[in-house]
């Protein structure tokens, strides 16, 4: 084992950091940790090369607005997954977020009111998966499997399957609204990131959620409230999500019971992409946001190149499988 | 030595707990004492109940019966913040550290040094770590960076972590269950500085030990438990190595 060196006792100086990272690019570990900018640069670098579109301003713009709703989630998501835990509802809470918005604006209400609305529906989600994980001790995958259950058959009930178009003003500028070259959609998604990454590297809050994850037992004994910091999970999860649904309906101009599975599963790509172990304890906020960029531009470089939308879920699951074999090497 | 000079020592009494896991009886009625500005030991055979009586005092465990009394007043112990309010500061067996936060974050999670106010409170991280930092480094003779997280740390380096955490809180009761055991000889003459320098600013101490001569030259008094049960009492000043096996096998009653 003559990977494993001795650790030096103080933190070296910068510039023996920069050449220590350069070095410990020779190990699997230093790829493992940076799995999700690699790819991403890869990606870039590959589709560029392959396809003259793929760079120009129209569609990073594309892709940014396309990214932004998984960006918001895949935030969610690593909250959650700090913990230990896991959000199999995350894309279903969001549909319930898009079906009140819908129903809401149906009945009459005006744009704002309906996108509060549709942040409340989303969070009785999360309230009811935070009850049954912290207080009814149900596992976190069963209780999330249930939920997402619940929550799809509610927003086909709830609209009788039908779609509801969504045609406010202050949707459309939500779409179509750019910052510079940023579009608005994407904006919010930047905000939501730098939030999440201050509150969970910044405040008490965070720092309780990764002692939860690293070990509840030694982080009750210390005073956390583990409890607490799990329902809070949750509950700010679902939050997000029905955020996102605002997003999604912006996007599709109405809103639509569908079951976004899609987003489910990239949501939890994109945070293992983004270096973090299911089995909680180390956060990371960053990773799982370059690994919702990575996981956008890769199906927007293989629609560009006109690979079969069939061929979408085969590179997905290939690359998140390549990362989950990557992060086996990670220094823990 | 009578009855009122003892009740006037006291710091903490534990009378009569209680505490089963399922089936098993862990504690069947123990009750021991600790007086004030003095290190008081509790000994026993692996299994005894003594980690279980700790995690009573210390708010883990609620136990199923039985009165704590600190200070004269009865108290409730019924979480981990509760013991740290009424001044009671515990190193578990376990450490109770996690091993994916650093340093300084295992110090101070649960009781964090914020700026700010209401909702834009943030961690004052630079404060934590410097305290830390201040307060390892009387401890540990290889002291590892207050950045470094646990799961680096060698095991006596841990130990030094958790019992620098526990005594840096000026609290009046502090409980080191097995402090030592994973310790070198320097270290151990270290924590045995740690708590006769505890003890000197007027701390009592309820120290857990198998190892007899640590217990006769730091302690003043020791408990003895046998079976869930604290079946015997001595002075130190008053007893032998020899006394305190036979006391702890059963070979001596009482
Ligand atoms: N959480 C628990 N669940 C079930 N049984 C437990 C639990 N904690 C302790 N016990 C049992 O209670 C009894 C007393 O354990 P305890 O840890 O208090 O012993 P101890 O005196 O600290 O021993 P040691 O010297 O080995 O540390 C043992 O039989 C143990 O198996
Ligand atoms: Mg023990």
């Amino acid at each position: 084992m003559n990977t494993m060196t001795a650790q030096p006792v103080a933190a070296p100086p910068v510039p023996r950091k920069v050449a220590a990272s350069l070095s410990e690019a020779k190990h699997l570990s230093f790829w493992a940790e940076n799995a999700a900018p690699v790819g991403l640069i890869v990606l870039v670098v590959v589709f560029s090369v392959l396809s003259p579109t793929f760079l120009t301003v129209g569609n990073i713009t594309a892709m940014l607005v396309a990214a932004a709703i998984l960006v918001v989630l895949a935030v969610a998501q690593s909250f959650v997954i700090t913990t230990g835990g896991i959000d199999l509802s995350i894309s279903a809470t969001m549909t319930i977020g898009a079906v009140g918005l819908g129903l809401a604006y149906q009945a009459g209400l005006p744009f704002w009111p309906s996108a509060i609305i549709a942040i409340l529906a989303s969070t009785v989600i999360g309230v009811i998966n935070g009850l049954l994980i912290a207080k009814g001790k149900v596992t976190d995958f069963i209780a999330t499997l249930g939920t997402l259950g619940v929550a799809t058959g509610a927003a086909l009930i709830l609209t009788d399957g039908k779609p509801i178009a969504v045609t406010s003003t202050e949707l459309l500028r939500l779409t179509t609204g750019k910052l510079g070259f940023v579009p608005y959609p994407f904006v919010l998604a930047a905000i939501v990131g730098a939030v999440a990454w201050f509150v969970m590297f910044r405040t008490r809050y965070g720092l309780h959620v990764q002692a939860v994850g690293g070990s509840e037992e030694a982080a009750v004994a210390n005073g956390v409230k583990a409890p607490r910091v799990r329902i809070a999970v949750y509950v700010w999860a679902a939050a997000l999500a029905g955020l996102a649904s605002l997003l999604l309906v912006a996007r599709i101009g109405a809103a639509e019971p569908a079951i976004n599975t899609n987003y489910l599963l990239n949501s939890i790509a994109a945070v293992v992409l983004g270096g973090v172990s299911l089995t909680g304890g180390r956060a990371k906020i960053v990773g799982p946001i370059l690994g919702a960029l990575l996981l956008t531009a890769l199906s927007n470089g293989l629609t560009l190149l006109a690979v079969s939308q069939f061929y979408q879920p085969l590179a997905v699951g290939l690359v998140v499988v390549l990362a989950a074999l990557l992060t086996r090497f990670q220094k823990r | 030595m009578t009855t009122t000079d003892t009740a006037i020592d006291t710091v903490l009494t534990a009378e009569n707990i209680t505490k089963s896991f399922g089936g098993v009886h862990a504690l069947k009625g123990a009750s021991i004492t600790m007086r004030r500005g003095e290190v008081t030991a509790l000994i026993g055979d692996n299994g005894a109940g003594k980690s279980t009586l700790v995690r009573c005092l210390s708010g883990i465990h609620k136990p199923d019966s039985g009165t704590i009394t600190l200070d004269g007043a009865v108290v409730q112990i019924d979480s981990p913040l509760a013991a740290k309010h009424h001044g009671i500061e515990t190193v578990q067996q376990n450490l109770a550290l996690v091993e994916d936060l650093t340093v300084w974050q295992n110090f101070f999670v649960g009781r964090e040094i914020t700026k700010g106010v209401g909702p834009f409170q943030m961690l004052d991280r630079k404060a934590m770590r410097d305290k830390a930092s201040t307060l390892l480094s009387g401890l540990a003779v290889n002291v590892p960076p207050v950045t470094s997280r646990v799961r680096r740390l060698s095991g006596g380096q841990r130990q030094a972590v958790a019992i620098a955490r526990a005594a840096g809180w000026g609290s009046s009761i502090v409980i080191m269950d097995e402090p030592t055991a994973a310790l070198g000889v320097q270290e151990t003459a270290r924590v045995e500085a740690v708590i006769r320098r505890l003890q000197d600013s007027g701390v009592a101490v309820l120290l857990i030990s198998h190892n007899f001569d640590q217990v006769l030259r730091l302690a003043q008094h020791v408990w003895v438990m046998r079976g869930g049960l604290a079946v015997a009492q001595r002075r130190t000043s008053e007893t032998t190595g020899d006394e305190l096996v036979a006391l702890i096998t059963g070979a001596q009653a009482v």
